[in-house]
């Protein structure tokens, strides 16, 4: 996603970009950066949390205006849990990425269902 | 109540992908990196005049349209933003969705987003926003084909300000 920043942000728009992996941010060094220290998959809070989803995108929003140094990184205080093992069983992880196969993979089979009697996708945009 | 206990430094994404390549044999992950500022436009309006856009890497579709498959897929799908969270769903090769699916706006915020604008903090979220699947492993085809495809609708929308929401 920080090409897409850089890209947009050449192009003239300003970007701000929440981020839970902040080796690769500072890697590929988008203009501005939010980053929370979550599990990936939460990266605008937590699931069912409407008020800590507000304060997250509030701040990254907030950013544009804090910020002035290209590639400053804000970092957010919210934990994920009392305590950080869940960091120790992400590093020890091993391979729990699907199967890649190039026919498209459903939430749910209903809606593979609805998208075949849809037919052509206009809000598709295959690149 | 329970003390919090140390903080741990952040997950480095970088060398746990280099150690799970490394443990299936495969080549390391070379990542992008970029060196030197940048680049950076200034905020043309108050926040609470901007129309925002929005853009997430979590693999959300809506029901009806065609869902990602997981061999480098660089397809985008644009979301009408007033779909009911109910209506996104998630598919994506990479990361647990088990929240995401409980609750979209965990990688999607359009709720969060419809909420801010209610609140006066942003003018208005934009009618349309983009997904697509994060994780693509070629650099090339998201810096040639994805990033100005994207760059392209933003402008199109007249956004004032880009909300990117990886995973």
């Amino acid at each position: 996603m920080g090409l897409i920043a850089r890209r947009v942000e050449a192009d003239g728009i300003p970007t701000t970009s929440l981020t839970s992996a902040l080796s690769i941010t500072r890697s590929v060094d988008p203009p501005r950066a939010v980053f929370l220290d979550y599990p990936l998959g939460h990266t605008a809070g937590k699931a069912k949390d409407p008020e800590q989803q507000r304060e997250v995108v509030a701040a990254a929003l907030a950013a544009v205006d804090e910020l002035e140094q290209p590639g400053a990184v804000k970092m957010l205080p919210y934990r994920w849990s009392r305590d950080d093992d869940w960091k120790r069983e992400t590093m020890l992880g091993g391979d729990a990425r699907s199967h890649r196969s190039s026919s498209p993979e459903y939430q749910c089979e209903a809606d593979r269902a609805l998208a075949v009697a849809a037919g052509d996708c206009p809000t598709c945009v295959f690149l | 109540m329970d003390a919090m206990t140390t903080r741990r430094p952040p997950v480095d994404h970088i060398v746990r992908t280099r150690d799970l390549y490394s443990s299936l044999g495969h080549d390391p992950y070379r990542w992008v990196r970029n060196d030197g500022s940048p680049p950076w436009t200034e905020l043309r309006k108050p926040l609470r005049e901007c129309r925002v856009g929005l853009v997430g890497s979590g693999g959300v579709y809506r029901a009806g349209q065609v869902a990602f498959h997981h061999r480098d897929d660089i397809s985008l799908r644009v979301i009408d933003t007033s779909v009911p969270v109910s209506e996104l769903r998630t598919s994506h090769f990479a990361y647990d969705q088990t929240d995401a699916r409980i609750d979209p706006n965990v990688v999607f915020p359009v709720d969060t987003l419809h909420t801010l604008v209610a609140e006066g903090v942003i003018g208005e979220l934009s009618p349309r926003a983009y997904a697509f699947m994060g994780g693509i492993y070629s650099a090339r085809r998201v810096r040639d084909v994805l990033a100005p495809e994207i760059s392209r609708r933003l402008a199109e929308d007249q956004v004032d300000l880009a909300l990117l929401v990886p995973v």
